[in-house]
């Protein structure tokens, strides 16, 4: 079955995935900072009869993963591959995960709160994707009948989240920029407009990949529909900024044959370390979205980067590798890849010049 | 007292802890509220420049010099101070009991007090039945200032039967 991350969407030159989630509480327990080892297994063993009931008829079949049972590469592979926030996979005791087998959607168990449902999408899609999520999160009411107060909402743990508990967040690539070096302000800007912008791969200034995650602070006082209308809103504004500053980008030739070395490395080297891939690998989408790379789309683009992050490499080899060992792999398998993808766009122009 | 420098700015004491998958392993940055604000990682409290302790002020108390009859959560036990210092409340009855000092900080993180969002226990989500009836009354207002007394007459009966009222009884 095809991942989520392996299918095409909207606005995919700037934005490469959406994701809503929802953070649900039930009245009958303490929220997990003040629950013991059998209030979380009580709590799971609740939650997964809610699943499994026939009667709710859940739009999707989920598994369990339970998080204590899981080696340590399985663990940091879920973060990878954006099902779970690292902060989740620090601490696995009564902790674990549903998950469903394209893994757009999971909901976790026992993380800052009892239920967090989550679904992702790839490319531009908040109102879709919080269709889902609210359709999910009604189902599951009905069995479990989550803590809410006619005044202040959902009720949660921190009092960052109470009101709606939803989180918004869109992954963007900003490669200009960041290159323009403009991140800093706008990231300042957006804060004081209750929403906020930080690097996904690194905390630094130039975060791996030129990747940014944009999502809403504010959870009180505004509609679902308010916050996700506010969310798109600013998200295009910075799609809008970030097309016009590629444009004159494009224009260069040195950015014209950092794209090209940047191809020819991930298409010949034998040995790529993670870092070195993404910032490859970022020209690269950068230069499908100005027209200097054809034969691949973002799609591609996008599947391999969550396929080669270390632990989700080191899972598909089945076995323990050296850091040099996983640099090889890595190597091979974006090599390979990217020889099937340009192959096979050969071919079907190939056969289409025939046919003419 | 012991703390670490912020590993962006490398001045300011790290107040802030960020964890992140870095190379296949979990890491953790430490950081200052200032490059937390810069990154990105500012939360509504630290963008006020504060945090859960010095916004509380006068409130807040060593965990020593907690009073043995501060008033407790019957539920999960939890004290204002608790939830205070770990900025983490302890069930959902807390919100009850300590429900005058947690509003002005719901305050002034959300910048209101009042959830206008989704309703559970119907099958859609539906707006908030009173902020329903205070958009009615204000149409019916305007019905009845605009002459439009057929639509005012719908919006009547519709704000009548959203009350739990007899067609014939009289408005308040």
């Amino acid at each position: 079955m095809k991942k989520w991350y392996e299918e095409s969407g909207k606005q995919e030159d700037v934005i490469v995935s959406t994701r809503i989630r929802l953070i649900r509480n039930l009245r009958e327990y303490p929220f997990p900072v003040k629950m013991s080892h059998e209030d979380r297994f009580a709590l799971i063993a609740r939650v997964t009869g809610a699943v499994e009931d026939g009667n709710l008829s859940l739009p999707v079949a989920l598994r369990f993963l339970n998080m204590e049972r899981l080696s340590k590469a399985e663990a940091v592979s879920l973060a990878e591959r954006h099902i779970t926030n690292p902060e989740f996979i620090a601490e696995c005791d009564g902790r674990g995960v549903f998950l469903s087998d394209d893994e757009s959607v999971s909901i976790l168990l026992n993380s800052e709160n009892h239920i967090q449902i989550q679904v992702l999408g790839k490319g531009m899609d908040l109102y879709g994707i919080y269709e889902e999520a609210d359709r999910l999160d009604t189902i599951l009411d009905k069995s479990l009948h989550f803590a809410f107060d006619e005044v202040l909402g959902f009720l949660t743990q921190s009092l960052e989240n109470l009101g709606t508990g939803m989180r918004a967040s869109l992954i963007l690539h900003l490669p200009a920029l960041m290159e323009g070096g403009e991140i800093g302000r706008m990231s300042a800007n957006l804060s004081k407009l209750g929403l906020a912008l930080h690097g996904i791969y690194g905390a630094g200034a130039q975060p791996k990949g030129a990747m940014y995650q944009l999502s809403n602070q504010v959870s009180l006082g505004l509609t679902e529909q308010e916050a996700i209308a506010n969310l798109d809103r600013i998200a295009m504004q910075v799609i809008s900024q970030e097309r016009s500053q590629r444009r004159s980008l494009a224009e260069k030739l040195e950015v014209q044959d950092a794209v090209s070395r940047s191809l020819a490395v991930l298409q010949s080297a034998r040995v790529l370390a993670s870092d070195e891939f993404m910032s490859l690998m970022s020209n690269v989408r950068f230069g499908i979205s100005a027209g200097l790379v054809s034969n691949l789309d973002y799609a591609d683009v996008d599947g391999l980067t969550l396929r080669v992050q270390p632990a989700t490499l080191v899972l598909s080899s089945g076995k323990q590798l050296t850091l040099c060992e996983l640099d090889a792999l890595r190597a091979q398998v974006v090599a390979s890849t990217l020889k099937n993808r340009l192959n096979r766009e050969e071919k079907q122009n190939g056969r289409i010049q025939g046919n003419e | 007292m012991s703390f670490t420098i912020c590993e962006s700015c490398g001045k300011n004491p790290a107040t802030i802890h960020i964890k992140t998958i870095l190379n296949g392993e979990l890491a953790e940055y430490a950081i200052c509220a200032e490059c937390a604000q810069k990154l990105g990682y500012g939360n509504l409290l630290t963008g006020l420049g504060r945090n859960y302790s010095s916004l509380l002020g006068g409130f807040f108390r060593d965990e020593d010099e907690e009073e043995s009859g501060a008033v407790r959560c019957d539920c999960c036990g939890s004290t204002f101070d608790g939830i205070a210092r770990s900025g983490k409340v302890g069930c959902a009855q807390c919100y009850r009991v300590f429900s005058g000092r947690l509003l002005p900080l719901i305050q002034r993180i959300h910048g209101s007090t009042r959830h206008r969002g989704k309703v559970p226990g119907g099958d859609l989500p539906l707006p908030r039945q009173q902020s329903q009836l205070a958009v009615m009354r204000g149409e019916l207002r305007d019905a009845i200032d605009t002459e439009n007394f057929e639509q005012a007459a719908k919006l009547r009966d519709c704000i009548r039967s959203l009350e739990g009222r007899k067609p014939g009884e009289k408005m308040v």
